[in-house]
C-alpha cells in the first residue's frame, strides 16, 4: 500500500506488461490482437501461478491435508474416517497426479468442494459475489468522485485549504476501515439511530459499508491525484495555456483534471487490492454477506478450497482491472498510445 | 531524479511563501512528536504508564474517560490508556520486522531484476506481478489459513504482501542507477562489480528504501492490527491495539472508549509514519 506515494510522483516509472510491446503502426487490428493475445496470456499465467503457490504452500506446511477436511487438529478424527477422507479427496496418490489432475480440473472450471460446507466451491463464490461487487463498486466510484473532488479544491483553492485538504487526505488514509467502521456505527447507529448497524439488505444499510470502504481509498487517491495535478499546472503547457489566456477554471478542467485522473487509473489494480482487502473487515464488521466473509470464515476454518477459490476470484478480478486500466489510460493520455 | 529540474521551473509560477502555515512544517513536526511519543512507549512504557496494563479491578469496569483512568477502563477494569502505551511495543515491533521482512526480500528481488541480465527481469517481473495479483490482506489470510494463526505468522504473511510494491520501485531505481555516469566511471576504472554494488549501488539505493522503510511500517502495523482484529494476530488479553479494539465493539453501545481510543493511536502510528516517510521523500527529490 505504501508504494503509492512513490508511483504518484514517478508516474509509475515501470513498464506494464504489455505496456512496451511495440506495436505495429500499420494496421490497428494486428496491435489489439497482438494485444488482446498477450493479456489473456498473462491471464492465465497469473491464474496458473496463484493455483501452484497455493498447491505447493499447501503440501510444503507440516500438517494433514486430511485433518483439515475432517474439521481440523481439533477434531479427533479416526484413522478410518482420515483414510475415507483422503481416498475421497485423492491426497493418496502421488503428488504430481494431484497436482495435475487439480489444474486440469482447475480448467474446467471446477474449483472442489469446501471442505467446512461440502459444497462446490463454484456455487459458494457464485452466490457470495453479487454482494461484494455491489460493495466495491459503490465504494470505487464514491472514492473517486470523493478524491477528485478533494484534489481539486485542496489543489486550487489556496494554501489554506492545501494544508486542510493534505492533511485530510493523510487522516483518511491512515484509518484503518475496521476503526472507520466502528466510528459510523457509534456516531450514525448507536449515537443519532439514523442508519441500521448491521447490513439487513436495505439500502440505507448499505450506506456505511460503502462509505467506509471508500473513505481510506478516497485519501490515497487524494493524494497522487493532487500531486498529478499540480504538476500539470506547473507544467509547460498549462503555462502555455494561460498565455494564451485560457481562465484559471479553463485550464483546471481542460488540463489539470485528465492529469488528476492518470495515476487514479494508473492504480486501479492497487485500487481493487485495497477495495478486496477492505471487504473482509468491511462485511464482518457489518454482517454482511460476500466473499470477504466466506473467505475469513473458510481462513479460520483451514478451508483450503475455498481460500484457493477466492484467491483465484481476486486474481482474476486483477487481470481483468489491470487490462481496462491500460485501455482507459491510452484514451485518455495520448502520449501512451504510441507505445 | 530528473523530477527536480522541472519542479524548480515550475516554481515561477507558485512559489512557496515563507510562513508557519505550510504543509510542509506543521504535519512534520506534529508527525515527529506523535513518534517520538511511540517510539518511548515501546521502550520504557513503564515511564508514561506506570499503572499495570494487566491489572485487573473489577470494580471499576467500564469507566469513562476520567483523572484516574485518562482513556477509561475496559470491561474487567484494566486501564484503557496504560495499555494503548504497553501495546506499542508489539505492535511497532511486528511493523518494523514485517516492513523489514518485505524491503529485504524485495531488495533481493530488485537487484536481481535490476542488475541481471533480460531473462531474469523478466522471471522476476513475473514473479512481482502473481504476488501483486493477490491483494495484501488477501495473501496474509491464505498464508494464515495455511500455517495458522500467530505472530510470526502475521510477521511472514504482512512482510510477504508488501513485498511486491517495493520491489518494483527498488528495481526502477537500480535500473536507473545502473546506467548512471557515475557507474559507468566506476566500471572504466576497473572497479570490480562487487565493489560497485557495495561503494556505490546499494548506498545510493538504500535512501529511497529508508523512505518507504518509513512510509511502510505505519501500514504494516494498520494490517497486523487488522489481523488481530479478524482475531487472527495476538489474542485478546494482550494488550495489541487491533484486539482491543475487537473487544470493546462488543460494547460499542455505552462503552464507546474502549474502541475508539485503541483505534486512535493506530491512525496516529500510521499516519505519522506517512507524514515523515513522505517529508523524507520531497527531501531526497531536493524539492
Amino acid at each position: 500500500m505504501a508504494d503509492t506515494a512513490l508511483l504518484g510522483s514517478s508516474g509509475g516509472g515501470f513498464p506494464r506488461p504489455g505496456g512496451t510491446a511495440v506495436v505495429p503502426r500499420a494496421g490497428r487490428w494486428r496491435g489489439a490482437g497482438f494485444w488482446l493475445v498477450r493479456r489473456i496470456g498473462s491471464a492465465v499465467f497469473v491464474l496458473w501461478a496463484v493455483a501452484t503457490l497455493i498447491f505447493l504452500a499447501i503440501r510444503l506446511i507440516p500438517g494433514d491435508p486430511a485433518e483439515a477436511i475432517m474439521g481440523g487438529p481439533g477434531s479427533q478424527a479416526s484413522a478410518a474416517a482420515l483414510e475415507a477422507a483422503r481416498a475421497e479427496y485423492g491426497l493418496d496418490e502421488p503428488l504430481w497426479v494431484q497436482y495435475l489432475s487439480q489444474l486440469g480440473r482447475l480448467a474446467t472450471g471446477d474449483l472442489g468442494t469446501s471442505y467446512a460446507l461440502k459444497v462446490p466451491v463454484v456455487q459458494l463464490l457464485a452466490d457470495q459475489l453479487p454482494g461484494t461487487l455491489g460493495l466495491a463498486v459503490g465504494a470505487w466510484v464514491l472514492a473517486w468522485i470523493l478524491a477528485l473532488g478533494l484534489a481539486l479544491w485542496s489543489g486550487l483553492g489556496g494554501r489554506g485549504a492545501a494544508v486542510v485538504g493534505s492533511a485530510l487526505e493523510i487522516a483518511a488514509a491512515s484509518v484503518p476501515h475496521f476503526w472507520l467502521g466502528s466510528v459510523l456505527v457509534l456516531l450514525f447507529s448507536t449515537a443519532w439511530g439514523w442508519l441500521p448497524p448491521v447490513s439487513n439488505g436495505s439500502a440505507a444499510g448499505l450506506v456505511m459499508p460503502v462509505v467506509t470502504l471508500a473513505l481510506p481509498l478516497a485519501g490515497f487517491l487524494g493524494q497522487v491525484m493532487r500531486e498529478s495535478m499540480l504538476t500539470a499546472m506547473n507544467s509547460p503547457f498549462a503555462l502555455s495555456a494561460h498565455a494564451r489566456g485560457e481562465s484559471e477554471s479553463g485550464v483546471v478542467l481542460r488540463h489539470a483534471l485528465r492529469h488528476a485522473a492518470l495515476p487514479g487509473v494508473a492504480l486501479s489494480g492497487w485500487a481493487l487490492g485495497s477495495l478486496v482487502s477492505g471487504a473482509v473487515v468491511v462485511e464482518s464488521i457489518f454482517a454482511r454477506p460476500g466473499l470477504g466473509r466466506s473467505l475469513l470464515q473458510a481462513v479460520t476454518l483451514r478451508d483450503v478450497p475455498l481460500v484457493t477459490g477466492v484467491a483465484l476470484v481476486s486474481a482474476l478480478a486483477y487481470v481483468v482491472v489491470m487490462a481496462v486500466s491500460e485501455l482507459a489510460e491510452r484514451a485518455i493520455d495520448p502520449r501512451t498510445r504510441d507505445r | 531524479m530528473g523530477n527536480a529540474s522541472t519542479r524548480r521551473a515550475g516554481t515561477l509560477r507558485r512559489r512557496p511563501r515563507a510562513g508557519w502555515l505550510r504543509a510542509g512544517n506543521v504535519l512534520p513536526a506534529v508527525a515527529a512528536l506523535t513518534a517520538l511519543f511511540l517510539v518511548l512507549a515501546a521502550l520504557v512504557p513503564g515511564w508514561l504508564a506506570p499503572a499495570d496494563p494487566l491489572a485487573i479491578d473489577p470494580v471499576a469496569a467500564f469507566r469513562g474517560p476520567s483523572g484516574a483512568h485518562w482513556l477509561g477502563t475496559d470491561e474487567s477494569g484494566r486501564d484503557i490508556y496504560s495499555r494503548i502505551v504497553h501495546g506499542a511495543r508489539p505492535s511497532l515491533l511486528i511493523g518494523a520486522a514485517a516492513t523489514a521482512l518485505g524491503l529485504g526480500l524485495a531488495l533481493l528481488l530488485g537487484l536481481a531484476a535490476g542488475l541481471g541480465g533480460r531473462w531474469l527481469d523478466a522471471g522476476v517481473g513475473r514473479i512481482v506481478e502473481v504476488l501483486l495479483a493477490l491483494p495484501g490482506l488477501l495473501l496474509a489470510l491464505v498464508f494464515i489459513a495455511l500455517a495458522g494463526p500467530g505472530v510470526a505468522t502475521t510477521i511472514v504473511a504482512v512482510g510477504l504482501s508488501t513485498a511486491p510494491g517495493y520491489a518494483r520501485i527498488i528495481r526502477t531505481q537500480v535500473r536507473a542507477l545502473r546506467t548512471s555516469p557515475m557507474i559507468e566511471a566506476a566500471r572504466v576504472l576497473g572497479h570490480s562489480p562487487a565493489r560497485i554494488l557495495a561503494r556505490h549501488l546499494l548506498p545510493n539505493a538504500l535512501g529511497p528504501v529508508l523512505v518507504l522503510a518509513t512510509l511502510g511500517i505505519g501500514q504494516a502495523v494498520v494490517w497486523a492490527s487488522a489481523l488481530s482484529f479478524l482475531g487472527l494476530g495476538e489474542a485478546p488479553p494482550a494488550p495489541e491495539w487491533g484486539a482491543m479494539l475487537a473487544a470493546g465493539r462488543t460494547y460499542l453501545g455505552f462503552a464507546w472508549w474502549m474502541t475508539f481510543f485503541p483505534g486512535l493511536a493506530i491512525v496516529a502510528t500510521a499516519a505519522s509514519s506517512t507524514v515523515l516517510g513522505r517529508s523524507l521523500q520531497r527531501r531526497a527529490v531536493g524539492a
